[in-house]
């Protein structure tokens, strides 16, 4: 196991190069310019060009990577050329903030998603089983962003129950209970699209996994119904669930960019959504790379639990 | 016949679909099974040997549903038992042998869990104990080296070793009956008679009956003492080992040896193929079944029913020309 997890991780440094790579040339290919962004329109050439030669923009596309990569191994993520504060210092708080977002919508889906799924998949073509999938269906094809809006409608302005957006409230002094009555409807929003996609995805791999020859001859030796569905359905219907888990895990952590911005929650997404607003290159160069970041780590996390899951894995 | 019986099935039947639309594929199967005896019940593939099998251990999944007769296991009615009774006797009383070893152990365990779990779904043991059974298991099964091969993961065993762990797995409780439904037909020719002689051995040992269900009368031939001849559901022919390939009755039993190469046979004379196809039970054809296949066909076949006619205390078979034998012979 010790050296899946080395080989798995000495893989990431490839994959983290060539997203920096991405990241840094996609910026370079996108339309307009900064310096005439940052001093507007009316700015003269000459202030243009003295910006360009501060911000390092007149060097040569190699020589600015290297230089934009050297500083962001050493920790240094630059400038915001909006704010002119310290990017790590804008970053990392919204980073946080997006995972306290990611980590409840991730409780919720996974929790309504795999009871749903287990469920219709033991018991399918029943009522509860082509009732709940046409429910996800419907649940997964809502856009968050229209559905954000009518369940602030509903719960935060018709029936008050819920803070309508923000992460605490203004008046109030804080605290986590605060910030849990805040993170309801916003986890309730993200968490729903990932949910139906978990239903189908657990329904299905246990359909698949109650076929096998294996359940069979579990049954003919007399195990009982629960040991059955545990040691013989589920324990092999989660490879599949557990890679859609990792990856609706990427999409909450990078995605959830929409309902942050309905939501008015300080996240990542939120910054993202500003800093490209801003066309403020150091912090969409920074927080892209840290989703990209945690979008891999995610996947490492899966092929962790899937080798613990699966021998055959482990050996391969 | 002076030992008890340990299993007797009478008049089983069991349909899948409704009661309009369906197909009983076991249509009033009757047989016994006497302890340390070998049964083999023959047939072509889809003529419902899997499904009696399956019925015994009441393992038939919905659409399916057995829809009569009786199942009784040393004196115990089997049908009339509810779910949870009847995971007290899968496994412990009846042990059973599936057709593709490849597939019938789960990936994710290793060897030793799949033969403990069933030690412990039967009987009170502490797991030390119960992995100290599961090496005597697959020892006695042939598995060298068990102590260390236990953690060992499926993966890891050939066909072969897989069927023997299955095996294990099977007889692990000390059934009295033993269901192997296509042992062999998934393994390699050579190992195939090491697995056969193996049951053969063991079941002995045990004093077990077993039911083999295989398609192969070659197997029938060195391992049953007794032979059922299934046809589209129904048991056409029932006759102890040397009768059944030397006296055979009905014109299904014929034709069937009439299909097997023997090494001395005369290589000029082709191998004769039943004619025409297996019914579609969906749609059974009126009276005998093999009826429409059969070379020997009366007309009264095509209307009537033809039931199990006796011909000795060991042998019966289910056709009209067995009376005619008689008033001849």
């Amino acid at each position: 196991m010790g050296a899946f997890l080395a080989r798995r991780l000495a893989g990431v440094i490839p994959v983290i190069f060539g997203v920096s790579i991405v990241i840094f040339m996609l910026i370079q290919l996108a339309p307009g310019d900064a310096a005439t962004v940052l001093l507007g329109p009316q700015a003269s050439e000459a202030a243009k060009i003295e910006l360009r030669h501060t911000l390092g923009l007149d060097q040569p596309l190699v020589s600015q990577y290297v230089v934009w990569l050297a500083r962001t191994l050493s920790g240094n993520f630059g400038t915001s050329i909006a704010t002119q504060l310290p990017v790590a210092t804008l970053v990392v708080p919204r980073f946080l903030n997006t995972l306290i977002l990611t980590f409840g919508s991730l409780v919720l889906a996974v929790a309504i998603g795999y009871a749903i799924g287990l469920f219709a998949g033991l018991r399918s073509h029943s009522l509860f089983d082509r009732l709940s999938m046409s429910l996800a269906l419907l649940a997964g094809s809502a856009p968050p962003f229209w559905l954000g809006l009518i369940l602030v409608l509903l719960f935060a302005i018709q029936l008050r129950w819920l803070p309508v957006s923000g992460m605490q409230d203004m008046a109030g002094n804080g605290g986590w209970l605060d910030v849990l009555h805040h993170l309801v409807l916003p986890s309730v929003t993200t968490a729903l699209g990932p949910a139906a996609i978990m239903a189908r995805i657990v329904r299905s791999s246990v359909i698949e996994a109650l076929g096998r020859s294996h359940v069979r001859v579990a049954r003919a030796k007399g195990l009982s119904r629960a040991t059955l569905i545990r040691r013989h359905v589920i324990l092999n219907a989660l490879p599949p669930i557990v890679t859609i888990t990792g990856l609706q895990l990427g999409y909450l952590l990078g995605g959830a960019l929409l309902t942050e911005v309905v939501f008015a929650w300080p996240g990542l997404g939120a910054l993202l959504y500003d800093s490209i607003t801003a066309r403020d290159l150091p912090v969409i160069q920074a927080t892209t790379l840290l989703i990209a970041l945690a979008f891999v780590l995610a996947n490492i996390a899966v092929d962790l639990i899937n080798a613990a899951l699966d021998p055959r894995l482990r050996e391969a | 016949m002076s030992a008890p019986a340990s299993l007797v099935v009478t008049d089983l039947r069991t349909r899948f679909g409704s009661d309009r639309v369906g197909a009983t594929v076991v249509d009033g199967v009757t047989f016994t099974l006497l302890p340390g005896r070998t049964t083999a019940l023959v047939g072509e593939s889809g003529c419902g040997k899997s499904a009696t099998a399956l019925s015994l251990m009441r393992l038939i999944d919905k659409p399916g549903r057995i829809i009569g007769g009786s199942v009784t296991l040393n004196g115990r009615d089997l049908l009339g038992l509810s779910e949870s009774e009847m995971e007290q006797v899968r496994g412990a009383a009846i042990g059973m042998i599936f057709q593709d070893p490849l597939t019938s152990l789960n990936p994710a365990l290793t060897i030793g869990q799949q033969i403990v779990e069933t030690l412990q779904a039967h009987r009170p043991m502490s797991r030390a104990d119960a992995d100290r059974t599961a090496i005597d298991l697959l020892t006695r099964v042939g598995v060298t080296d068990a102590a260390r091969r236990i953690g060992d993961y499926p993966h890891h065993f050939s066909g072969g070793m897989r069927q023997r762990v299955l095996i294990a797995a099977a007889i692990s409780c000390s059934p009295s009956v033993i269901i192997a439904d296509e042992p062999t037909t998934a393994l390699d020719v050579t190992v195939q008679a090491k697995i056969l002689r193996l049951l053969h051995d063991l079941q002995g040992a045990m004093g077990a009956s077993l039911l083999l269900i295989t398609h192969d009368l070659g197997v029938v031939a060195s391992m049953a003492d007794e032979v059922l001849v299934m046809y589209a559901g129904r048991i056409v022919e029932r006759a102890d080992v040397d009768t059944l390939f030397h006296d055979p009755r009905h014109p299904y039993t014929k034709a069937l040896l009439a299909c097997v190469a023997g090494i001395e046979d005369d290589r000029s004379v082709p191998l004769e193929p039943i004619g025409g196809s297996a019914p579609d039970l969906w749609n059974p054809p009126v009276g005998c079944r093999f009826a429409p296949r059969c070379p020997v066909v009366q007309d009264v076949c095509r209307s009537q029913d033809q039931p199990l006619r006796r011909i000795s205390a060991e042998h019966e078979a289910a056709c009209i020309l067995v009376e005619e034998d008689r008033m001849h012979g």
